[in-house]
Protein backbone atom coordinates (compact mmCIF):
# COMPACT_ATOMS: atom_id res chain seq x y z
CA UNK A 1 0.00 0.00 0.00
CA UNK A 2 3.19 2.01 0.44
CA UNK A 3 4.19 1.63 -2.81
CA UNK A 4 2.20 4.45 -4.71
CA UNK A 5 3.45 6.79 -2.38
CA UNK A 6 7.01 6.18 -2.28
CA UNK A 7 6.96 5.90 -6.35
CA UNK A 8 5.83 9.57 -5.83
CA UNK A 9 8.37 10.40 -3.58
CA UNK A 10 11.35 8.41 -5.46
CA UNK A 11 10.06 9.99 -8.59
CA UNK A 12 9.67 13.58 -7.49
CA UNK A 13 11.98 14.26 -4.70
CA UNK A 14 14.57 11.53 -4.39
CA UNK A 15 15.46 11.67 -8.30
CA UNK A 16 15.89 15.64 -8.02
CA UNK A 17 18.26 15.15 -5.33
CA UNK A 18 20.58 13.43 -7.90
CA UNK A 19 20.44 16.64 -9.03
CA UNK A 20 22.44 18.50 -6.51
CA UNK A 21 25.54 16.92 -8.28
CA UNK A 22 25.17 20.10 -10.24
CA UNK A 23 26.48 21.75 -8.31
CA UNK A 24 29.81 20.74 -8.53
CA UNK A 25 29.95 20.86 -11.93
CA UNK A 26 30.09 23.11 -14.66
CA UNK A 27 26.75 21.39 -15.80
CA UNK A 28 26.00 21.52 -19.61
CA UNK A 29 22.16 21.11 -20.55
CA UNK A 30 23.01 19.35 -23.78
CA UNK A 31 25.78 16.97 -22.25
CA UNK A 32 23.68 15.80 -19.25
CA UNK A 33 24.77 15.16 -15.62
CA UNK A 34 26.96 11.87 -16.49
CA UNK A 35 29.39 14.17 -18.77
CA UNK A 36 29.45 17.75 -17.65
CA UNK A 37 32.54 18.53 -15.78
CA UNK A 38 33.50 18.37 -12.31
CA UNK A 39 34.87 21.65 -11.30
CA UNK A 40 34.64 20.47 -7.40
CA UNK A 41 33.39 23.61 -5.00
CA UNK A 42 34.03 26.37 -7.58
CA UNK A 43 30.41 27.02 -7.77
CA UNK A 44 29.94 27.93 -4.02
CA UNK A 45 33.94 30.04 -4.21
CA UNK A 46 32.36 31.64 -7.17
CA UNK A 47 28.37 32.28 -5.88
CA UNK A 48 30.51 33.87 -2.59
CA UNK A 49 32.72 36.02 -4.32
CA UNK A 50 29.68 37.89 -5.98
CA UNK A 51 28.88 41.25 -4.32
CA UNK A 52 24.66 39.87 -4.95
CA UNK A 53 25.07 37.21 -2.98
CA UNK A 54 25.88 39.36 0.38
CA UNK A 55 23.07 41.43 -0.02
CA UNK A 56 21.09 38.71 -0.68
CA UNK A 57 21.67 36.89 2.30
CA UNK A 58 21.37 39.94 4.41
CA UNK A 59 18.47 40.11 3.13
CA UNK A 60 16.89 36.99 3.66
CA UNK A 61 17.81 37.13 7.28
CA UNK A 62 16.59 40.29 7.80
CA UNK A 63 13.24 39.67 6.48
CA UNK A 64 12.86 36.17 8.00
CA UNK A 65 13.95 37.17 11.62
CA UNK A 66 11.40 40.08 11.77
CA UNK A 67 8.43 37.83 10.51
CA UNK A 68 9.55 35.40 12.45
CA UNK A 69 9.47 37.58 15.68
CA UNK A 70 6.47 39.63 14.97
CA UNK A 71 4.50 36.50 14.12
CA UNK A 72 5.02 35.40 17.68
CA UNK A 73 3.91 38.40 19.08
CA UNK A 74 1.33 40.79 17.24
CA UNK A 75 -0.89 37.18 17.26
CA UNK A 76 -0.56 36.47 21.15
CA UNK A 77 -1.46 39.86 21.64
CA UNK A 78 -4.21 39.84 19.26
CA UNK A 79 -5.73 36.81 20.75
CA UNK A 80 -4.96 37.92 24.10
CA UNK A 81 -7.35 41.20 23.02
CA UNK A 82 -10.13 38.73 21.61
CA UNK A 83 -9.86 36.76 24.69
CA UNK A 84 -10.95 39.52 26.98
CA UNK A 85 -13.95 40.24 24.83
CA UNK A 86 -17.45 39.83 26.53
CA UNK A 87 -19.52 39.55 23.45
CA UNK A 88 -19.37 36.11 21.84
CA UNK A 89 -21.07 37.36 18.82
CA UNK A 90 -18.26 39.95 18.21
CA UNK A 91 -15.95 37.62 19.14
CA UNK A 92 -17.07 35.25 16.34
CA UNK A 93 -17.21 37.59 13.89
CA UNK A 94 -13.69 39.16 14.13
CA UNK A 95 -12.45 35.81 14.18
CA UNK A 96 -14.12 34.71 11.21
CA UNK A 97 -12.75 37.94 8.96
CA UNK A 98 -9.43 38.07 10.55
CA UNK A 99 -8.60 34.44 9.25
CA UNK A 100 -9.97 34.87 5.55
CA UNK A 101 -6.50 37.10 4.39
CA UNK A 102 -4.68 33.62 4.92
CA UNK A 103 -6.28 31.93 2.29
CA UNK A 104 -6.19 34.05 -0.40
CA UNK A 105 -2.73 33.99 -2.81
CA UNK A 106 -0.34 35.94 -2.39
CA UNK A 107 -0.94 37.05 -6.22
CA UNK A 108 -4.18 38.71 -5.16
CA UNK A 109 -2.99 39.94 -2.09
CA UNK A 110 -0.01 41.78 -3.62
CA UNK A 111 -2.36 43.37 -6.40
CA UNK A 112 -4.28 44.55 -3.44
CA UNK A 113 -1.50 45.66 -1.62
CA UNK A 114 0.33 47.26 -4.81
CA UNK A 115 -3.51 48.92 -5.32
CA UNK A 116 -3.26 50.30 -1.90
CA UNK A 117 0.50 51.49 -2.05
CA UNK A 118 0.77 52.18 -5.34
CA UNK A 119 1.26 55.18 -6.79
CA UNK A 120 -2.41 56.01 -7.68
CA UNK A 121 -3.42 54.17 -4.25
CA UNK A 122 -4.98 55.02 -1.53
CA UNK A 123 -2.41 55.83 0.76
CA UNK A 124 -1.00 58.27 -1.81
CA UNK A 125 -4.78 59.46 -2.38
CA UNK A 126 -5.39 60.52 1.66
CA UNK A 127 -1.79 61.83 1.63
CA UNK A 128 -3.34 64.34 -1.16
CA UNK A 129 -5.63 65.61 1.02
CA UNK A 130 -3.54 66.20 3.80
CA UNK A 131 -1.31 68.36 1.36
CA UNK A 132 1.65 65.80 0.87
CA UNK A 133 2.78 64.86 -2.85
CA UNK A 134 2.48 61.44 -3.94
CA UNK A 135 5.09 58.98 -3.44
CA UNK A 136 6.35 55.68 -4.82
CA UNK A 137 6.09 53.13 -2.05
CA UNK A 138 6.47 50.24 -4.21
CA UNK A 139 9.75 51.01 -5.54
CA UNK A 140 11.05 52.84 -2.52
CA UNK A 141 13.77 50.45 -1.51
CA UNK A 142 14.14 52.33 2.05
CA UNK A 143 10.79 50.92 3.55
CA UNK A 144 10.87 47.80 1.24
CA UNK A 145 11.51 45.46 3.51
CA UNK A 146 8.99 47.15 6.10
CA UNK A 147 6.44 47.10 3.90
CA UNK A 148 7.23 42.71 3.30
CA UNK A 149 7.06 42.16 6.54
CA UNK A 150 4.30 44.57 7.84
CA UNK A 151 1.92 42.74 4.82
CA UNK A 152 2.99 39.34 5.79
CA UNK A 153 2.44 40.17 9.87
CA UNK A 154 -1.44 41.76 8.67
CA UNK A 155 -1.86 38.95 6.19
CA UNK A 156 -1.37 35.94 8.93
CA UNK A 157 -2.34 37.35 12.27
CA UNK A 158 -5.33 36.39 12.20
CA UNK A 159 -4.44 32.83 11.52
CA UNK A 160 -1.44 32.36 13.58
CA UNK A 161 -3.83 33.49 16.40
CA UNK A 162 -5.53 30.05 16.31
CA UNK A 163 -3.05 28.07 18.11
CA UNK A 164 -2.85 30.55 21.00
CA UNK A 165 -6.96 30.76 21.47
CA UNK A 166 -6.66 27.35 21.55
CA UNK A 167 -4.15 27.38 24.07
CA UNK A 168 -6.44 30.19 25.97
CA UNK A 169 -9.42 27.94 26.25
CA UNK A 170 -6.95 24.73 28.17
CA UNK A 171 -6.98 27.63 30.95
CA UNK A 172 -8.64 26.59 33.86
CA UNK A 173 -11.35 29.45 35.17
CA UNK A 174 -10.70 28.60 38.87
CA UNK A 175 -7.21 30.47 38.27
CA UNK A 176 -8.90 33.47 37.46
CA UNK A 177 -11.78 33.35 40.07
CA UNK A 178 -8.57 32.73 42.29
CA UNK A 179 -6.97 35.72 41.49
CA UNK A 180 -9.99 38.52 41.14
CA UNK A 181 -10.64 37.02 44.94
CA UNK A 182 -7.22 37.81 45.80
CA UNK A 183 -8.12 41.71 44.64
CA UNK A 184 -6.22 41.47 41.22
CA UNK A 185 -7.32 43.91 38.59
CA UNK A 186 -7.86 43.14 34.42
CA UNK A 187 -4.31 43.90 33.76
CA UNK A 188 -2.92 41.60 36.53
CA UNK A 189 -4.91 38.82 35.56
CA UNK A 190 -3.54 38.98 32.40
CA UNK A 191 -0.06 39.33 33.22
CA UNK A 192 -0.34 36.89 36.05
CA UNK A 193 -2.40 33.97 34.77
CA UNK A 194 -2.85 34.28 30.98
CA UNK A 195 0.50 35.02 30.10
CA UNK A 196 2.24 32.27 31.98
CA UNK A 197 -0.04 29.87 30.27
CA UNK A 198 0.31 30.98 26.73
CA UNK A 199 4.40 31.09 27.26
CA UNK A 200 5.22 27.52 26.57
CA UNK A 201 2.93 27.97 23.58
CA UNK A 202 5.10 30.84 22.78
CA UNK A 203 8.69 29.40 23.47
CA UNK A 204 7.76 26.51 21.50
CA UNK A 205 6.45 27.79 18.10
CA UNK A 206 9.66 30.27 18.40
CA UNK A 207 11.41 27.17 18.75
CA UNK A 208 9.73 25.58 15.70
CA UNK A 209 10.33 28.53 13.56
CA UNK A 210 14.18 28.65 13.75
CA UNK A 211 14.41 26.38 10.37
CA UNK A 212 12.63 29.29 8.88
CA UNK A 213 15.09 31.71 8.93
CA UNK A 214 16.18 31.47 5.41
CA UNK A 215 12.78 31.31 4.37
CA UNK A 216 11.76 35.23 3.56
CA UNK A 217 8.40 34.32 1.75
CA UNK A 218 8.99 33.81 -2.32
CA UNK A 219 5.41 34.38 -3.21
CA UNK A 220 5.27 37.65 -1.73
CA UNK A 221 8.68 38.88 -2.25
CA UNK A 222 8.26 37.45 -6.32
CA UNK A 223 5.29 39.24 -6.34
CA UNK A 224 6.13 42.75 -4.49
CA UNK A 225 9.46 43.70 -6.07
CA UNK A 226 10.90 44.93 -8.99
CA UNK A 227 14.85 46.08 -10.05
CA UNK A 228 14.27 49.27 -8.13
CA UNK A 229 14.55 47.37 -5.04
CA UNK A 230 16.81 44.50 -4.88
CA UNK A 231 19.29 45.97 -2.98
CA UNK A 232 17.17 45.37 0.21
CA UNK A 233 14.53 43.20 -1.25
CA UNK A 234 16.02 40.33 -3.24
CA UNK A 235 16.45 37.16 -1.01
CA UNK A 236 18.28 34.08 -1.87
CA UNK A 237 14.60 32.15 -3.56
CA UNK A 238 14.14 35.01 -5.56
CA UNK A 239 17.57 35.44 -6.33
CA UNK A 240 17.89 31.99 -7.42
CA UNK A 241 14.91 31.66 -9.22
CA UNK A 242 16.40 34.99 -11.60
CA UNK A 243 20.41 33.30 -11.46
CA UNK A 244 18.69 29.72 -12.75
CA UNK A 245 15.64 29.91 -14.55
CA UNK A 246 15.99 34.09 -16.34
CA UNK A 247 19.42 33.63 -16.51
CA UNK A 248 20.54 29.87 -17.26
CA UNK A 249 23.27 29.49 -14.88
CA UNK A 250 22.16 26.34 -13.83
CA UNK A 251 25.61 25.51 -11.88
CA UNK A 252 25.64 28.41 -9.80
CA UNK A 253 21.37 28.54 -8.70
CA UNK A 254 22.23 24.65 -7.94
CA UNK A 255 24.44 25.48 -5.80
CA UNK A 256 23.28 28.81 -3.97
CA UNK A 257 19.93 26.39 -3.26
CA UNK A 258 21.75 23.27 -1.86
CA UNK A 259 23.59 26.02 0.52
CA UNK A 260 19.72 27.27 1.71
CA UNK A 261 18.81 23.29 2.02
CA UNK A 262 21.57 22.35 3.97
CA UNK A 263 21.66 24.82 6.37
CA UNK A 264 18.04 25.39 6.46
CA UNK A 265 17.76 21.16 7.53
CA UNK A 266 20.62 21.45 10.12
CA UNK A 267 18.49 24.17 11.51
CA UNK A 268 15.31 22.10 11.74
CA UNK A 269 16.62 19.07 12.82
CA UNK A 270 17.94 21.27 15.18
CA UNK A 271 15.17 23.22 16.75
CA UNK A 272 12.81 20.05 16.29
CA UNK A 273 15.18 17.99 19.01
CA UNK A 274 15.09 21.28 20.90
CA UNK A 275 11.74 21.37 20.78
CA UNK A 276 11.60 17.19 22.34
CA UNK A 277 13.85 18.15 24.79
CA UNK A 278 12.86 20.78 26.11
CA UNK A 279 8.87 21.13 25.83
CA UNK A 280 8.47 17.54 25.11
CA UNK A 281 6.48 18.39 21.69
CA UNK A 282 7.14 15.67 18.91
CA UNK A 283 5.96 16.18 15.36
CA UNK A 284 6.47 12.93 14.24
CA UNK B 1 -15.42 35.12 34.31
CA UNK B 2 -15.40 37.16 37.05
CA UNK B 3 -17.30 40.83 36.56
CA UNK B 4 -15.63 43.58 37.22
CA UNK B 5 -16.87 46.82 36.49
CA UNK B 6 -14.10 49.50 37.88
CA UNK B 7 -14.01 52.42 35.06
CA UNK B 8 -10.08 51.19 34.27
CA UNK B 9 -11.87 47.59 33.54
CA UNK B 10 -14.81 49.67 31.57
CA UNK B 11 -12.03 52.04 29.59
CA UNK B 12 -10.28 48.89 28.45
CA UNK B 13 -13.08 47.22 26.89
CA UNK B 14 -14.34 50.01 24.87
CA UNK B 15 -10.77 50.33 23.74
CA UNK B 16 -10.26 46.86 23.21
CA UNK B 17 -13.80 46.59 20.81
CA UNK B 18 -12.25 49.36 18.92
CA UNK B 19 -8.83 48.23 18.42
CA UNK B 20 -10.17 44.50 17.47
CA UNK B 21 -12.54 46.83 15.20
CA UNK B 22 -10.31 48.64 13.05
CA UNK B 23 -8.10 45.26 12.69
CA UNK B 24 -11.13 43.61 11.70
CA UNK B 25 -11.82 46.58 9.12
CA UNK B 26 -8.51 46.12 7.87
CA UNK B 27 -8.69 42.75 6.43
CA UNK B 28 -12.36 43.69 5.14
CA UNK B 29 -11.14 47.15 3.39
CA UNK B 30 -8.73 45.70 0.83
CA UNK B 31 -11.12 43.26 -0.37
CA UNK B 32 -14.42 45.91 -0.44
CA UNK B 33 -11.70 48.29 -2.11
CA UNK B 34 -10.44 46.01 -5.17
CA UNK B 35 -14.22 45.43 -5.30
CA UNK B 36 -14.73 49.61 -5.66
CA UNK B 37 -11.98 49.68 -8.37
CA UNK B 38 -13.73 47.12 -10.12
CA UNK B 39 -16.87 48.89 -10.55
CA UNK B 40 -16.05 52.85 -10.62
CA UNK B 41 -15.70 54.82 -13.86
CA UNK B 42 -12.16 53.99 -15.36
CA UNK B 43 -11.14 57.58 -15.27
CA UNK B 44 -11.82 58.05 -11.42
CA UNK B 45 -10.37 54.34 -10.48
CA UNK B 46 -7.21 55.54 -12.89
CA UNK B 47 -6.59 58.79 -11.21
CA UNK B 48 -6.52 57.00 -7.80
CA UNK B 49 -9.92 58.98 -6.71
CA UNK B 50 -11.45 55.55 -5.09
CA UNK B 51 -10.74 55.10 -2.06
CA UNK B 52 -14.02 54.25 0.37
CA UNK B 53 -16.77 53.65 -2.55
CA UNK B 54 -17.16 53.14 -6.04
CA UNK B 55 -17.21 56.50 -8.06
CA UNK B 56 -19.72 56.14 -10.85
CA UNK B 57 -21.27 52.65 -11.90
CA UNK B 58 -19.64 50.95 -14.82
CA UNK B 59 -19.83 47.02 -15.38
CA UNK B 60 -17.70 47.26 -18.76
CA UNK B 61 -14.86 45.07 -17.18
CA UNK B 62 -16.79 42.70 -16.55
CA UNK B 63 -18.26 42.47 -19.73
CA UNK B 64 -14.68 42.70 -21.41
CA UNK B 65 -13.91 39.46 -18.69
CA UNK B 66 -17.40 37.84 -20.67
CA UNK B 67 -15.35 37.87 -23.98
CA UNK B 68 -11.87 37.08 -22.44
CA UNK B 69 -11.37 33.29 -23.92
CA UNK B 70 -8.08 33.36 -21.94
CA UNK B 71 -9.23 34.21 -18.27
CA UNK B 72 -11.97 31.44 -18.63
CA UNK B 73 -9.06 29.30 -19.94
CA UNK B 74 -7.13 29.88 -16.68
CA UNK B 75 -10.50 29.78 -14.69
CA UNK B 76 -11.13 26.19 -15.72
CA UNK B 77 -7.47 25.12 -16.16
CA UNK B 78 -7.43 26.15 -12.33
CA UNK B 79 -10.60 23.83 -11.41
CA UNK B 80 -9.27 20.74 -13.38
CA UNK B 81 -5.94 21.33 -11.30
CA UNK B 82 -7.64 21.50 -7.94
CA UNK B 83 -9.76 18.68 -8.48
CA UNK B 84 -7.19 16.25 -9.90
CA UNK B 85 -4.50 17.86 -7.33
CA UNK B 86 -6.36 17.21 -4.47
CA UNK B 87 -7.72 14.05 -4.99
CA UNK B 88 -4.39 12.71 -6.40
CA UNK B 89 -2.71 14.20 -3.27
CA UNK B 90 -5.67 13.09 -0.69
CA UNK B 91 -5.11 9.32 -1.95
CA UNK B 92 -1.55 9.17 -1.65
CA UNK B 93 -1.64 10.69 2.04
CA UNK B 94 -4.09 7.63 2.84
CA UNK B 95 -2.34 5.27 1.64
CA UNK B 96 0.67 5.98 2.80
CA UNK B 97 -0.59 7.03 6.52
CA UNK B 98 -1.99 3.66 6.86
CA UNK B 99 0.70 1.39 6.98
CA UNK B 100 2.70 3.71 8.65
CA UNK B 101 0.06 3.69 11.39
CA UNK B 102 0.14 0.21 11.95
CA UNK B 103 2.45 -0.85 15.07
CA UNK B 104 5.53 -1.96 14.51
CA UNK B 105 5.12 -5.47 15.17
CA UNK B 106 3.28 -6.03 11.87
CA UNK B 107 5.42 -3.58 9.73
CA UNK B 108 8.80 -4.21 10.30
CA UNK B 109 10.51 -1.32 8.30
CA UNK B 110 8.20 1.14 9.41
CA UNK B 111 10.59 3.15 10.99
CA UNK B 112 12.98 3.21 8.04
CA UNK B 113 10.07 4.51 5.76
CA UNK B 114 9.30 7.38 8.12
CA UNK B 115 12.69 8.76 8.22
CA UNK B 116 12.92 8.65 4.30
CA UNK B 117 10.11 10.10 4.37
CA UNK B 118 10.99 12.75 7.24
CA UNK B 119 14.14 13.24 5.25
CA UNK B 120 11.96 14.26 1.45
CA UNK B 121 9.81 16.73 3.93
CA UNK B 122 13.19 18.58 5.34
CA UNK B 123 15.68 18.21 2.42
CA UNK B 124 15.34 18.51 -1.41
CA UNK B 125 17.02 19.08 -4.63
CA UNK B 126 16.50 22.24 -5.21
CA UNK B 127 14.75 24.25 -7.31
CA UNK B 128 16.54 23.70 -10.90
CA UNK B 129 17.04 20.04 -10.24
CA UNK B 130 13.56 19.37 -9.60
CA UNK B 131 12.51 21.82 -12.96
CA UNK B 132 15.01 19.28 -14.97
CA UNK B 133 13.52 16.21 -13.36
CA UNK B 134 9.71 17.22 -14.87
CA UNK B 135 11.29 17.95 -17.87
CA UNK B 136 12.94 14.72 -17.97
CA UNK B 137 9.31 13.65 -17.78
CA UNK B 138 8.26 15.29 -20.22
CA UNK B 139 5.38 16.47 -17.73
CA UNK B 140 6.46 20.43 -19.28
CA UNK B 141 3.22 22.00 -20.29
CA UNK B 142 0.69 19.48 -19.54
CA UNK B 143 -1.83 19.41 -16.05
CA UNK B 144 -0.10 16.32 -15.24
CA UNK B 145 3.41 18.78 -14.50
CA UNK B 146 0.85 20.72 -11.57
CA UNK B 147 -1.18 17.98 -10.17
CA UNK B 148 1.96 15.41 -9.50
CA UNK B 149 4.67 17.84 -9.14
CA UNK B 150 2.90 19.78 -6.26
CA UNK B 151 2.58 16.31 -4.73
CA UNK B 152 2.15 14.67 -1.26
CA UNK B 153 2.33 16.25 1.75
CA UNK B 154 5.03 14.67 4.14
CA UNK B 155 3.15 17.06 6.49
CA UNK B 156 -0.55 16.03 5.94
CA UNK B 157 0.71 12.45 5.93
CA UNK B 158 2.39 12.56 9.24
CA UNK B 159 -1.19 14.10 10.31
CA UNK B 160 -3.19 11.29 9.59
CA UNK B 161 -0.64 9.20 10.56
CA UNK B 162 -1.18 10.37 13.60
CA UNK B 163 -4.74 10.61 13.93
CA UNK B 164 -5.20 6.65 12.73
CA UNK B 165 -2.86 5.33 15.50
CA UNK B 166 -5.37 7.25 17.49
CA UNK B 167 -8.34 5.03 16.17
CA UNK B 168 -8.98 2.29 18.52
CA UNK B 169 -7.27 -0.84 18.13
CA UNK B 170 -10.26 -2.98 18.42
CA UNK B 171 -11.56 -1.82 15.65
CA UNK B 172 -9.25 -3.02 13.27
CA UNK B 173 -9.31 -5.98 14.87
CA UNK B 174 -12.64 -6.61 14.71
CA UNK B 175 -12.67 -6.28 11.11
CA UNK B 176 -9.59 -8.42 10.91
CA UNK B 177 -11.51 -11.04 12.79
CA UNK B 178 -15.02 -10.46 10.15
CA UNK B 179 -12.53 -10.89 6.93
CA UNK B 180 -11.55 -7.86 6.22
CA UNK B 181 -8.47 -7.37 4.42
CA UNK B 182 -5.85 -4.12 4.58
CA UNK B 183 -7.47 -2.39 1.71
CA UNK B 184 -11.66 -2.99 3.00
CA UNK B 185 -10.20 -1.87 6.56
CA UNK B 186 -8.69 1.43 5.10
CA UNK B 187 -11.73 1.97 3.16
CA UNK B 188 -14.17 0.75 4.89
CA UNK B 189 -13.11 1.56 8.80
CA UNK B 190 -11.25 3.44 8.68
CA UNK B 191 -11.62 6.69 6.55
CA UNK B 192 -15.38 6.40 7.40
CA UNK B 193 -14.29 7.05 10.70
CA UNK B 194 -11.79 10.12 10.12
CA UNK B 195 -13.88 11.83 8.07
CA UNK B 196 -12.88 15.42 9.77
CA UNK B 197 -9.40 15.31 9.43
CA UNK B 198 -9.42 14.59 6.12
CA UNK B 199 -11.59 16.82 5.50
CA UNK B 200 -9.40 19.32 6.69
CA UNK B 201 -6.53 18.32 4.88
CA UNK B 202 -8.50 18.08 1.29
CA UNK B 203 -9.39 21.39 2.20
CA UNK B 204 -6.14 22.48 2.87
CA UNK B 205 -4.89 21.13 -0.54
CA UNK B 206 -7.62 22.75 -2.48
CA UNK B 207 -6.87 25.97 -1.05
CA UNK B 208 -3.04 25.24 -1.94
CA UNK B 209 -3.63 23.89 -5.83
CA UNK B 210 -5.86 27.28 -6.26
CA UNK B 211 -4.02 29.73 -4.98
CA UNK B 212 -0.37 28.32 -6.48
CA UNK B 213 1.38 30.75 -9.27
CA UNK B 214 4.53 29.53 -9.10
CA UNK B 215 4.45 25.85 -10.63
CA UNK B 216 2.12 27.46 -13.59
CA UNK B 217 4.72 29.84 -14.09
CA UNK B 218 7.84 27.61 -14.50
CA UNK B 219 6.47 24.45 -16.17
CA UNK B 220 4.19 26.11 -18.53
CA UNK B 221 5.66 27.68 -21.48
CA UNK B 222 2.62 28.77 -22.87
CA UNK B 223 0.51 31.43 -21.10
CA UNK B 224 -2.54 29.49 -22.32
CA UNK B 225 -2.15 26.42 -20.19
CA UNK B 226 -1.15 29.25 -17.23
CA UNK B 227 -4.03 28.45 -14.30
CA UNK B 228 -5.56 31.39 -12.81
CA UNK B 229 -3.16 32.80 -10.64
CA UNK B 230 -0.52 32.54 -13.11
CA UNK B 231 -2.77 34.15 -15.59
CA UNK B 232 -2.98 36.84 -13.06
CA UNK B 233 0.15 37.36 -11.88
CA UNK B 234 1.29 37.64 -15.30
CA UNK B 235 -1.03 40.78 -15.84
CA UNK B 236 -1.27 42.61 -12.86
CA UNK B 237 2.33 42.18 -11.21
CA UNK B 238 5.01 41.10 -13.90
CA UNK B 239 7.62 43.72 -13.69
CA UNK B 240 9.73 43.38 -17.03
CA UNK B 241 12.99 42.13 -15.70
CA UNK B 242 15.71 45.10 -16.77
CA UNK B 243 18.73 45.91 -14.49
CA UNK B 244 18.40 49.67 -15.30
CA UNK B 245 14.64 50.47 -14.74
CA UNK B 246 14.12 53.45 -13.31
CA UNK B 247 11.52 55.36 -10.57
CA UNK B 248 10.07 57.30 -13.72
CA UNK B 249 9.96 54.12 -16.00
CA UNK B 250 8.23 52.37 -12.74
CA UNK B 251 5.66 55.25 -12.36
CA UNK B 252 5.21 54.75 -16.23
CA UNK B 253 4.36 50.85 -16.04
CA UNK B 254 2.04 51.51 -13.66
CA UNK B 255 0.21 53.86 -15.90
CA UNK B 256 -0.19 51.55 -18.02
CA UNK B 257 -2.23 49.42 -16.56
CA UNK B 258 -6.08 49.05 -16.52
CA UNK B 259 -6.71 49.29 -13.05
CA UNK B 260 -10.75 48.09 -13.47
CA UNK B 261 -10.30 45.75 -15.60
CA UNK B 262 -7.46 44.25 -13.57
CA UNK B 263 -9.64 44.79 -10.46
CA UNK B 264 -12.32 43.16 -11.88
CA UNK B 265 -10.10 39.90 -12.53
CA UNK B 266 -8.62 39.93 -9.15
CA UNK B 267 -11.99 39.64 -7.53
CA UNK B 268 -13.35 36.98 -9.86
CA UNK B 269 -10.51 34.93 -8.74
CA UNK B 270 -11.09 35.74 -4.96
CA UNK B 271 -15.17 34.68 -5.49
CA UNK B 272 -14.48 31.02 -5.19
CA UNK B 273 -12.21 31.40 -2.22
CA UNK B 274 -14.96 33.52 -0.54
CA UNK B 275 -17.53 31.02 -1.58
CA UNK B 276 -15.99 28.16 0.00
CA UNK B 277 -14.41 29.90 2.80
CA UNK B 278 -17.31 29.60 5.35
CA UNK B 279 -17.62 25.83 4.66
CA UNK B 280 -14.05 25.52 4.79
CA UNK B 281 -14.00 27.90 8.46
CA UNK B 282 -15.76 24.84 10.55
CA UNK B 283 -13.10 22.37 9.40
CA UNK B 284 -9.13 24.56 9.50
CA UNK B 285 -9.81 25.07 13.09
CA UNK B 286 -10.36 21.88 13.93
CA UNK B 287 -7.66 20.51 11.32
CA UNK B 288 -4.69 22.57 13.11
CA UNK B 289 -5.72 21.55 16.34
CA UNK B 290 -5.02 17.90 15.54
CA UNK B 291 -1.58 19.10 13.87
CA UNK B 292 -0.54 21.04 16.33
CA UNK B 293 -2.00 21.02 19.72
CA UNK B 294 -0.47 17.62 21.62
CA UNK B 295 -1.64 17.12 25.06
Amino acid sequence: MLLPGMVWLVMFSIVPMFGILMAFQDFNPGAGLLKSEWVGLENFKYMFQLNDSKTVIVNTFIIAIGKIVLNLLIPLIFAILLNELRSMRYKKLVQTVVYLPHFLSWVIMSTIVIGIFGYYGVVNTVFGMFGFDPKLFMADAGIFRQLIIGTDVWKEFGFNAIIYLAALTGINLNLYEAAAIDGANRWQLIRHVTLPALSTTVVLLGVLSLGNVLNAGFDQVYNLYNPLVYSTGDILDTWVYRLGLQNLQFSLATAAGLFKSVISFVLIFISYRLAYRYADYTVF
Amino acid sequence: MVRNTTLGSRTFEIANIVVLGLLLISCIYPLWYTFCVSISEKSAANAGLVTLYPIGFSLTPYKEIINDALFFNAFWISIQRTVLGTGFALLMTVLMAYPLARPKRDFKMRNTFMWILVFCMLFNGGLIPWYLTIQNYHLIDTIWALVLGGGVPVFDVILIMNFFRNLPKELNEAAVVDGAGPWSVLFRVYIPCSFPVLAAVALFLSVYHWNEFFNGLVLMNTAAKYPLQTYIQQLVVNIPVGTNLTPEQYKKLSELSNRTLNAAKVFIAMVPMLIVYPFLQKYFVSGIMLGAVKE
